[in-house]
């Protein structure tokens, strides 16, 4: 048993950093690392290693729906899907250049986001493409999957450029 | 059908004026500050309150877990019932609705339903990034990781689907600050022309700064009661007619390519070519309106509903939502605009508050903001709350209040009618 009257907190001389002092505003810091698994969608981040675009296709025959972005389940019946190999080539469904961003991508920017669609799936992929101005982009204009040599395991691992039949247009 | 339930009246709200920063106010003060203005317009107090519903998206702004409890423990109002709801954009459209379904299914007789979000507590650039944390983060978020990213490629494939223009988009951006010029509590009333919102500085192609709402701190209060505490409480209740809620897959990569769900002014041979939603359309905001529809017994929308408050979050998604709403067809949403339909003393003035975009839209208050305007506006008493009645539709009897979360991914449309 320890009763001690004289005892006294240790201070630290870390001090806070001070915005403002009436309101009193301070800098809080908060930063962490998160365990992240992609669980069911593993193999499509690890195919870009081999060059491959994975999607998903319902297994459900009277289904059959397919996914440019893999999902696990069908959204239309709720029946399983399987994996699928995509197609390289795909053509520009929608697309943007970003300006300004989040505070993690604002380095980057500007940047082109396209949506593409491939011939035969039913859904689409967002993806960053490079190779070509604002003012060159079009719906319709046919791009190519490039695929980074180094993975990140993100889905920026694979990204696209335009097909050189755009140079024909 | 389902049952009808019990009628359910606003009778009182309040707000405080958004702001980019108020940091002489928490959370819990702004909160208060708009309940206590609702409970005195009201002439109601604290013991007249039987629970609550609290509404705020992000816990990440404040880096404070169960702010809610915090809010009801500083209102005074434990240890009576509450809840907190979360649905992105529509956090505060949804818990409007959730203070309607407990009112309705007879548990409460009177609930306050308030909201707030406190988003100065980071800058900008690190409040974008925790509003795109409300896309798939194996998907979305690290390739695009920014919401007006999204919205621009909606915004792209709008106009090439039906030759909607950027300077119609600019017209929505003008309407809106330009009523905000009337309404002292918005963030920024501004007058504008064509000219300034396209030559704002580009944020995503084809959206430029003025086509983008801003970040903002505030609070709303809206309180709602059945029919006899209604009338006991207040001569001028607002009846909340009916609700209804949409909602879609979280990535806009997942959108099918189907066929138009209907409304009754609608024919299928109206859309003959269109693959809907796309990424173009929001199907959860047209699922919205035709169950609130339905259930308001609306079957011509354009010409039923006087006043509309909606989610203009970006100028093109307030285009898409007229279409959603059924003012007017798809493809038609630029040229409604254009054609000053939705002005103020145009066939169904919409956002005469200023919307999102002029207001601020500080998450979990904003569909809250909009309930309260649309109370005063069929309240007839905008004059009393606002100062000035620029922005008073003349004889609105009957409002429709629309909140959208993600990238069309939660919707809720509640139609609102004046008694008097």
């Amino acid at each position: 048993m320890t009763i001690n009257p004289n005892a006294k907190m240790e201070e630290s001389q870390d001090g806070t950093e001070v915005y403002n002092i009436d309101p009193l505003i301070v800098k809080s810091h908060y930063e962490i690392d998160y365990i992240h698994s992609y669980a069911q969608d593993s193999r499509f981040f690890t195919s870009l290693g081999k060059k491959k675009l994975m999607g998903t296709r319902c297994k459900n025959p009277n289904c059959g729906y397919s996914y440019a972005t893999p999902r696990m389940h069908c959204m239309i019946c709720g029946s399983e899907t399987e994996w699928i190999e995509l197609p390289g080539k795909g053509k520009i469904h929608s697309y943007t250049t970003c300006y300004f961003g989040s505070e993690a991508f604002l380095k980057e920017t500007p940047f082109h986001l396209v949506l593409v669609e491939f011939e035969g799936i039913d859904s689409v992929f967002l993806a960053r493409l490079i190779g070509a101005d604002t003012e060159d982009l079009y719906i319709g204009m046919p791009i190519v999957a490039k695929f980074k040599r180094l993975q990140s395991f993100s889905p920026t691992d694979v990204y696209f450029v335009p097909s050189a039949e755009a140079l024909k247009k | 059908m389902r049952s009808q339930g019990r009628k359910v009246y606003m009778v009182s709200g309040g707000v405080t004026k958004f702001a980019k920063a108020t940091p002489d106010m928490d959370f819990r003060l702004r909160t208060k500050k708009a309940f206590d203005y609702a409970l005195n317009d009201a002439g109601i107090s604290l013991k007249d309150i039987d629970g609550s519903v609290a509404s705020y998206f992000a816990d990440h702004f404040q880096r404070q877990l169960m702010s809610g409890i915090m809010a009801q423990d500083y209102l005074g109002l434990t240890p009576k019932p509450s809840k907190r709801i979360e649905g992105g954009g529509a956090t505060g459209g949804l818990a409007f609705q959730t203070g309607f379904e407990e009112v309705s299914s007879g548990r409460m007789d009177t609930c306050a339903v308030y909201g707030f979000e406190s988003m100065s507590h980071v800058n900008t650039w690190k409040g974008n990034e925790f509003i795109a944390l409300a896309s798939d983060t194996n998907f979305d978020y690290p390739v695009g990781g920014f919401y007006t990213g999204y919205y621009a490629l909606m915004a792209v494939r709008h106009m090439h689907e039906f030759g909607t223009t950027v300077e119609q988009l600019a017209k929505v951006s003008i309407k809106n600050h330009g009523n905000a010029i009337h309404n002292p509590y918005s963030q920024s009333p501004m007058k504008l022309t064509v000219e300034d919102v396209r030559n704002s500085p580009m944020v995503s192609y084809p959206l430029t700064r003025l086509d983008v709402c801003t970040m903002s701190d505030g609070a709303a209060v809206a309180i709602l009661a059945d029919e006899e505490k209604a009338f006991e409480m207040s001569d001028n209740p607002v009846l909340v007619k009916s609700i209804g809620t949409g909602t879609d897959t979280m990535r806009l990569s997942d959108r099918p390519f189907l066929k138009v769900p209907l409304l009754p002014n609608e024919k299928e041979s109206d859309y003959r070519n269109l693959k809907y939603p796309g990424i173009h359309s929001f199907r959860a905001g047209r699922t919205a309106a035709k169950e609130a529809y339905e259930a308001a017994g609306i079957t011509d929308p354009l010409d039923e509903i006087d006043v509309v408050e909606l989610h203009d979050a970006y100028t093109s998604s307030e285009v898409q939502t007229y279409e959603d709403l059924g003012l007017c067809k798809y493809g038609e949403g630029g040229s409604f605009i254009e054609e000053g339909k939705s002005a103020l003393n145009g066939k169904v003035a919409v956002n005469p508050s200023g919307g999102l975009l002029a207001c601020g839209h500080p998450v979990g208050a904003t569909g809250i903001m909009q309930a309260v305007f649309m109370f005063w506006q069929l309240q007839h008493s905008l004059k009393k709350h606002f100062g000035n009645d620029k922005l008073q539709v003349n004889g609105a009897k009957r409002g429709l209040i629309h909140s959208h979360a993600g990238t069309g991914t939660y919707v809720t449309v509640s139609i609102m009618e004046a008694v008097k």
